[in-house]
């Protein structure tokens, strides 16, 4: 019976104000719909495989008779978000995550018409009551596979392939760098942009190009598995994995991966919003509580290489380590952060240098 | 530069040129016929998705590559029903057909997407390109010599055959060929059918020698450049493989710069647009050369109804 | 008995008005039975992509959103069209219309008054006009053609966004993302429908349709253009000049293509951000010519157009049906469409062979 009103409400036109109002008490027999909205498709084996498999963490751990998803791929930042967004609120939608960066301007817009539903943006920078924000310290990760690309090239030549050139990314190549050359002062890193987070052909064309520099581990932070696809054929010492686990793709250049758990952060929202204490907050984890995950060790990466990567990890995890702790030179030989001081969550975003050792 | 870093360039550049001269030779033979088909994109598509499809299926890349001919020969034959048995816009009808493409690619990619694809390599022994010189000659996918052969084949049936003969003649006047008692319309048929087919192979090499997975929209815009290089060459087979090859070599240049820091005095979006702005560039000077006698098929673009 | 084509005097009115709907009818029982064979919900997918954003009520504002750009772009297109300039590049157009209105909006960001808003929409129009005059310039003077340059300058445009938000445009306030300023409340379109997303953008889309329509019916330039497309050796001997011709179709159709570029960044978006190349640029040749080439018929194809667009998203949340699924349905209306062309122009016959003999 409350199906059939719902339906009705919808289509009397007015449903968009009136739907907020009747509040989830009135279906409380229903069950939760949560809406994902995904720039990508979740089988990019990246950023949105990473995502959509936090989904089904999220709905084995809740159970599938509590909770329902609906999942919009493909979805451009832009005024077809916004839409997207309202969709899915209008459908009934009470939680309701974007997963880029470029849905904030909408998911906001969205947000204001419909106080009744929670939003949660992913890598976003701005809150409201019904908006919360989430995102991984990545960057801890990059220390690690750092420590190992510095341990393990013999070219002493190193690249990170970026996507655009915003302060995620670029930190991400400074963190890479910095244990790079703390564990090896001799490695120089080339970062590189391809304009997108998505372009095969670009990443294909960029990954031999630095191959033939001379360029023998790559690291990457772009959304799909096309890099490791290059190294395993042209035969380099290393690539890392990105956002998720690429050994299918470069089973003996793989050293390690980065893996996106976004499982742990989408239960326990999911469930306060079941449990009616989901509130307005601003989450930024890393490899301690689990977000960022360092994924197997290739069979190929010496013993004490993967001893010394687990220590970084181990002094991460424990707050003995800060990826970005001082004296740090920049790439023009400035002093940017001086002995015993860190770039802290709040500087993070300001940067705007590559540290030494960098060619960019 | 070290000689391995020019000759590591040298076989990118090959790599890069070649989807384009392969679709950009079977669309140079449309146009001779006096057709234009601006659904290279599309057919191209076409063929790299079934490329992935019949090569993750069967693992026969040889099948793959004849499957992925055939596709996309005939969707050009879409466009042949279109604009040669109901005399349609041509030019309307090669964006649908390029809308078309793209779409079907898409929905037909999916259950294929993100795997990964096994390459083809080259085909001769590899004991031939152990050093980096033999490389440059031995190296290469097939692909590349696929073009290279075809750009002869193609150069050999337009000027050395009667088949040739008549493909010119009915696009430079279909009414006179009409009249000579040759079937324009099945003519063009046969030549939309076969820039079909070398596009559907152009786009089997993109999962098969350049980015070995299936993604949508894989060929990246390289059948539009495939379009521009048959105007640039003027309708000429050799000339296509050079601006090919030209264009190939300006697309790398774009990659090294990114990575090399004496390309930094201009941004690297600048570097990025260059093959763009490039082929405006010598489309003009070509024209500036031509003199107002254009060396396009005088039928290029228009119908043909036949009289009474 | 054989089939004959015979030239109409005049092409078919009655036809050209019926075969765009005939286009649509049959793309939707046609579409529906392939994607049934295909293993989808084929007579849901017709049902969502066609008649659910116009059974929707709440759905309608989404229309007018997302046919605004495809209307104003396509009414500029069918001029150019029209005089035979095969303009394929306005999505560049677009792009650099709205690049010049939003410098002239980072400038102005912090000032107020009602000049604001009118000086970014001319500076839209005039970026896109600029950006059409180098391929117009080419095949005037140089003969270069026009369907390449324009496909060329459009990818290249797409870089100079990159770059511009990257450096010059970037907002300094947003944190390192390539993006400009949000517009401030006078440099941003008004909601004209109290309560809705509707901005002044439909408004001037319908507009700019019904004076296209009236100048080219009444006014001699549009003769000119029909004439210099329709048959450019009759009309040099009519006195018009087939340059100039070129000159303003491809003109009018950057102008319009950059004024809904600038309308764009100033409406539904709020900024330019790198991903603000959404392909209106191209959809609106599709518009353009399932519109007949007529600005009134473009308003209507637009609706269309952006029917099939808002109702491809809502079959992939209710029946998930891919995305992908709406370009084969676009592509199946033009084709249909230009396939049925045929019959406006000439009319089918059935002959007996000894009539053919005689």
């Amino acid at each position: 019976m409350t199906q059939f009103n719902r339906r009705t409400m919808l289509k009397i036109g007015g449903a968009a104000a009136a739907l907020p109002l009747l509040g989830s008490r009135a279906f409380a027999q229903e069950k939760l719909k949560v809406g994902f909205v995904l720039i990508g498709m979740p089988d990019d084996n990246g950023w949105n495989y990473g995502h959509d498999r936090g989904r089904q963490e999220m709905l084995a751990a809740i159970g599938e008779d509590k909770v329902e998803t609906t999942v919009v791929t493909n979805v451009p930042e832009g005024p077809d978000a916004e839409r997207v967004f309202r969709e899915l609120a209008q459908q009934g939608h009470k939680l309701i995550y974007g997963t880029s960066f470029g849905y904030g301007d909408y998911i906001h817009k969205v947000a204001k018409q419909f106080p009744d539903v929670k939003f949660e943006w992913a890598t976003g920078n701005a809150t409201a009551p019904n908006v919360s924000i989430y995102n991984a310290k990545f960057h801890e990760g990059r220390a690690v596979i750092g420590t190992v690309a510095g341990l393990m090239t013999k070219t002493n030549k190193l690249a990170y392939v970026g996507s655009i050139p915003i302060p995620e990314v670029r930190m991400g190549a400074n963190a890479f760098a910095i244990a790079a050359r703390k564990v090896n002062p001799n490695v120089t890193v080339k970062v590189v942009y391809i304009d997108s987070w998505f372009d095969p052909a670009k990443e294909a064309e960029q990954a031999r190009a630095l191959i033939d520099q001379g360029v023998d581990i790559i690291a990457q932070h772009t959304d799909g598995p096309v890099i490791p696809q290059i190294a395993e054929e042209r035969g380099i010492v290393g690539v890392f994995g990105q956002g998720a686990d690429m050994s299918a793709f470069a089973p003996n250049t793989q050293l390690t991966a980065i893996i996106d758990r976004w499982g742990p952060h989408y239960t326990k929202s999911v469930q306060s919003v079941l449990d009616g204490t989901w509130v307005e907050s601003s989450v930024w984890d890393g490899l301690a509580s689990g977000e960022v995950e360092i994924g197997p060790y290739n069979a190929k990466v010496p013993a004490d290489v993967v001893a010394k990567a687990e220590e970084v990890k181990a002094a991460i995890i424990a707050g003995t380590l800060h990826p970005f702790a001082g004296p740090i030179k920049d790439n023009t030989g400035t002093e940017r952060v001086a002995a015993g001081d860190v770039i802290d969550d709040g500087e993070f975003w300001g940067v705007d240098w590559y540290a030494e050792g960098i060619e960019a | 530069m070290s000689s391995d870093i020019v000759i590591a360039i040298l076989m990118t550049m090959a790599g890069a040129a070649t989807p384009i001269l392969l679709a950009a030779l079977g669309e140079l033979v449309v146009e001779k016929s006096g057709v234009l088909n601006l659904g290279v994109e599309g057919m191209m598509l076409v063929g790299a998705v079934i490329t992935v499809a019949v090569t993750l299926t069967t693992g026969n890349h040889l099948l793959a590559v004849a499957c992925a001919a055939a596709a996309a020969a005939l969707a050009a034959l879409i466009f042949g029903v279109l604009t040669l048995t109901l005399s349609a816009n041509q030019v309307a009808t090669g964006l649908a057909l390029t809308i078309l493409g793209t779409g079907f690619s898409a929905l037909f990619g999916r259950p294929y997407t993100g795997k990964s694809v096994p390459t083809v390599g080259s085909p001769f022994p590899a004991e031939l390109a152990t050093d980096p010189v033999w490389r440059l000659l031995f190296g290469h996918s097939v692909f590349v010599y696929l073009a290279l052969i075809m750009v002869v084949a193609v150069w050999w049936f337009l000027q050395r055959t009667r088949s040739g003969l008549i493909l010119r003649a009915v696009g430079e006047n279909d009414l006179s060929a009409h009249s000579m008692g040759y079937s324009v319309i099945g003519v063009r048929y046969a030549a939309v059918a076969f820039g079909g087919a070398m596009a559907g192979i152009a786009g089997a090499c993109f999962p098969l020698a350049l980015t070995p997975q299936w993604v949508e929209r894989l060929t990246t815009g390289k059948g539009w450049i495939a379009l521009a290089l048959v105007v640039f060459a003027a309708w000429r087979p050799f000339r296509l493989a050079a601006g090919a090859y030209f264009f190939g070599l300006m697309m790398i240049f774009e990659v090294y710069a990114k990575s090399s820091s004496s390309f930094r005095v201009l941004p690297s979006e600048f570097w990025a647009a260059l093959p763009y702005l490039a082929t405006v560039v010598v489309l003009v000077l070509i024209s500036l050369r031509r003199e107002g006698s254009s060396s396009a098929p005088a039928c290029l673009g228009k119908p043909f109804i036949a009289a009474g | 008995m054989q089939f004959r084509l015979e030239k109409r005097q005049e092409p078919s009115k009655l036809l050209q008005v019926l075969t765009p709907i005939g286009a649509v009818l049959v793309t939707m029982v046609l579409g529906g039975i392939i994607f049934t064979l295909l293993g989808y919900d084929g007579l849901g997918a017709v049902r969502e992509i066609f008649l659910s954003p116009l059974l929707n009520a709440y759905k309608w504002q989404d229309l007018a959103v997302k046919a605004a750009p495809l209307i104003i772009i396509a009414v500029g297109l069918s001029i150019a069209y029209r005089a035979n300039v095969w303009n394929i590049g306005a999505e560049g157009q677009y792009i650099v219309g709205a690049i010049a209105g939003t410098g002239v909006g980072i400038l102005t960001n912090d000032m107020t008054g009602w000049w604001i808003m009118p000086l970014m929409m001319l500076a839209g129009v005039a970026g896109g006009a600029a950006y059409a005059a180098v391929p117009a310039l080419l095949r005037v003077r140089f003969r270069v053609n026009e369907i390449l340059t324009t496909l060329m300058l459009t990818y290249a445009s797409v870089y100079l966004l990159n770059y511009l938000l990257a450096g010059p445009f970037k907002s300094p306030t947003s944190m390192g993302q390539p993006q400009t300023v949000m517009f401030s409340a006078d440099q941003s379109l008004p909601y004209i429908i109290p309560g809705t997303i509707v901005q002044l953008n439909a408004l001037l889309a319908v507009i700019v349709a019904l004076v296209a329509w009236l100048v080219f019916s009444r006014f001699v330039f549009g003769f000119q253009v029909r004439v210099v497309g329709a048959a450019p050796h009759a009309a040099r001997y009519g006195g018009f000049s087939a340059d100039r011709t070129v000159w303003l179709a491809m003109l009018i159709s950057g102008g319009l293509a950059g004024f809904a570029g600038i309308l764009e960044a100033m409406g539904p978006v709020g900024r330019l951000i790198l991903q603000f190349p959404a392909g209106y640029g191209f959809t609106a040749i599709i518009v353009a010519f399932l519109g007949r080439l007529h600005p009134l018929g473009a308003v209507l194809a637009g609706l269309m157009v952006a029917i099939t667009f808002v109702g491809g998203e809502m079959a992939q949340i209710t029946i998930q049906l891919p995305f992908a699924a709406v370009g084969i349905f676009q592509a199946m209306m033009l084709f249909l469409l230009l396939a049925s062309d045929i019959l406006v122009r000439y009319r089918v016959r059935s002959v007996r062979r000894a009539e053919i003999a005689t």
